[in-house]
């Protein structure tokens, strides 16, 4: 062979590694072989609430190996069901229960609020809901009709099937459609760099990640922070609810003690959600 | 005998190497087909590639618009690229000193080298503010777009004709000298006709590095899916439209990005094969 004799060993080292890589992988692990008892129970519900509960379930399980959580979705109405029918043990909804669904055992896990942002030069600074409803879909078109100078709005939009745009549109538009040539930015950090770029523009980003670059407009003249959301006076806001059947006991009841711990609201702050205390 | 050993080992290692790199390609061909088919059934062909409205949510899935963002994105980029690209690469072959040859070169090849999101930042925090001030509107635009892509496809454009131009027998530039003609005349008459399938070679490289570009795209194009009614209208392009939604699409959404992906491919397939056969025409001339 080619091979210089001094890199023969090299050669048979990797080898020796691949070898023992391909069987760490592939073997069983020696820990299956003692077959824990499992304590399993489902969560079901709002895709919205579903990707923050399956961090939250996973931290959980890698502390308590004895637990497996499954999280689906299926959207707010099918958690509602699901909990009420019992398939699931805990329902996710992510807003408020209507008055023909009451009646569940409700825990609410989080608030989900949205700022709406736009130019720090921007002298338009508040806002109101029905203003906002008709800048998204496209009824007001023009800075001039709410107070600002003569300057076409420039609305930046988030894309089909992110969380924050359907929970924009659900709180916000009363069933309007957006505004169809709306710049689609897909992310919130594009949404405020594209904001931060353009004087004329407005967008909405969640609460979390709100800074400098961008001026946060009050809506009715409340300010969106973690206080007006939490007692429920800033308006663009929705609660994640975690409802079941009938007041939870055993291990369920432990996973939700364990959700209002100091660990699991750090995951619900890192995921810009603000927590109910 | 123990040559003839390492002379199998060899071969069948460097086979193994290419049924991989087969494997591969066939695999995502398969793994894409399998996962868009589905939507393509539901939606209907016509109805989806021909489709004007996407939206996903209200499950209308027409892609047309993106199509369209596509291909005139693609042709912006050519209209600006190939121009620049054969200029230099005629400048380096024929005309540039040496010393002058040694700069150009790696700085064109630098361009490269530059990560596309680089090339998308730059054209958020410069390039679409300043077609703002200049045009008005939000200045995420098809023109936007046309000029980035035409940068970042110049190096691809410019090596490939320099090196077709290199190629061009120097029998045929010294008999059209012999003959009384200037420089330029040399380049534009013998030289370039020439090499003409090189260059076109080199503008369906530079398409298919357009056509496939994502990262850049999305930052600067503004992402709206409706066909464009200027060059300074957004718009969305295939690879955009999967790009920008994956992340959160489920079910029939991401099986529809899936196809939106089989389109892609086709699309690739069909100007690809065309500049091919230009080729093969020009050719034979």
């Amino acid at each position: 062979m080619l091979i210089a004799p001094k890199y023969k060993p090299l050669i048979f080292l990797s080898l020796l590694l691949l070898v023992w890589g391909a069987v760490a992988i592939f073997a069983p692990g020696s820990n299956s072989a003692k077959k824990a008892q499992f304590i399993a129970f489902t969560a079901a519900g709002s895709t919205s609430v579903q990707p923050i509960v399956e961090m939250l379930a996973q931290e959980y399980m890698a502390a308590h190996r004895n637990i497996r959580i499954n999280v689906q979705g299926g959207g707010s109405s099918s958690g509602v069901k699901a909990a009420q029918t019992g398939t699931a043990e805990l329902g996710m909804a992510s807003r408020e229960l209507k008055e023909s669904e009451k009646g569940l055992w409700e825990f609410i896990l989080a608030y989900d609020g949205i700022a709406v942002v736009v130019h720090p030069t921007n002298t338009v600074s508040d806002l109101s809901l029905e203003q906002i409803e008709k800048i998204f879909s496209g009824e007001i078109s023009n800075w001039s009709q709410v107070g600002g100078p003569d300057a076409a709005i420039n609305v930046i939009n988030r894309e089909a099937g992110s969380g924050t745009r359907s929970a924009f549109e659900e709180i916000v538009l009363n069933g309007k459609n957006f505004v169809e040539d709306a710049i689609i930015q897909g992310s919130t950090g594009s949404v405020k760099t594209s904001v931060a770029m353009d004087p004329n523009a407005i967008g909405y980003v969640s609460l979390a990640s709100l800074d400098d670059l961008v001026k946060t407009l009050l809506i009715d003249q409340v300010a969106a922070t973690n206080d007006n959301i939490s007692n429920k006076t800033y308006p663009i806001a929705r609660p994640f609810i975690l409802m079941a059947k009938a007041k939870p006991t055993g291990a369920v009841a432990e996973f939700l003690a364990w959700l209002e711990s100091d660990e699991a609201t750090q995951i619900l702050i890192e995921e810009g959600l603000v927590p109910v205390k | 005998m123990n040559r003839q050993r390492h002379e199998v080992l060899a071969k069948t290692m460097l086979q193994t190497t290419a049924f991989f790199s087969i494997a591969a390609v066939l695999l995502i061909i398969v793994f894409v087909f399998c996962e868009g088919l589905p939507a393509l059934r539901e939606v209907g062909l016509l109805s989806f590639v021909f489709g004007g409205i996407w939206q996903p949510m209200q499950g209308q899935f027409g892609i047309w618009p993106m199509l369209v963002g596509s291909v005139y994105l693609t042709l912006g980029a050519i209209l600006i690229g190939v121009p620049f690209g054969v200029g230099c690469a005629i400048l380096l072959a024929e005309f540039a000193p040496q010393k002058l040859v040694r700069i150009i070169r790696p700085a064109v090849e630098l361009l490269a080298g530059i990560p596309s999101v680089i090339y998308g930042f730059f054209g958020l925090m410069i390039l679409v503010p300043l077609l703002r001030e200049l045009f008005g509107g939000t200045g995420f635009s098809l023109l936007a777009g046309s000029l980035i892509l035409g940068i970042m496809i110049l190096p691809t454009v410019m090596t490939v004709s320099e090196d077709a131009i290199r190629a061009v027998p120097k029998s045929y530039k010294m008999a059209s000298l012999a003959l009384g003609a200037t420089h330029w005349q040399t380049v534009y008459k013998v030289i370039l006709p020439a090499a003409k399938s090189g260059i076109i070679a080199a503008v369906v490289l530079g398409m298919g590095r357009a056509i496939g570009e994502t990262m850049a795209v999305i930052m600067i194009t503004g992402n709206v899916p409706i066909v464009p009614d200027s060059i300074l209208a957004p718009i969305r392009t295939l690879t955009g439209n999967i790009a920008i939604e994956m992340g959160y699409a489920a079910g029939l959404h991401q099986q529809a990005l899936f196809a939106t992906g089989i389109i892609l491919f086709m699309l690739i397939f069909v100007l690809t094969g065309l500049a091919n056969l230009v080729r093969w025409k020009g050719a034979k001339h």
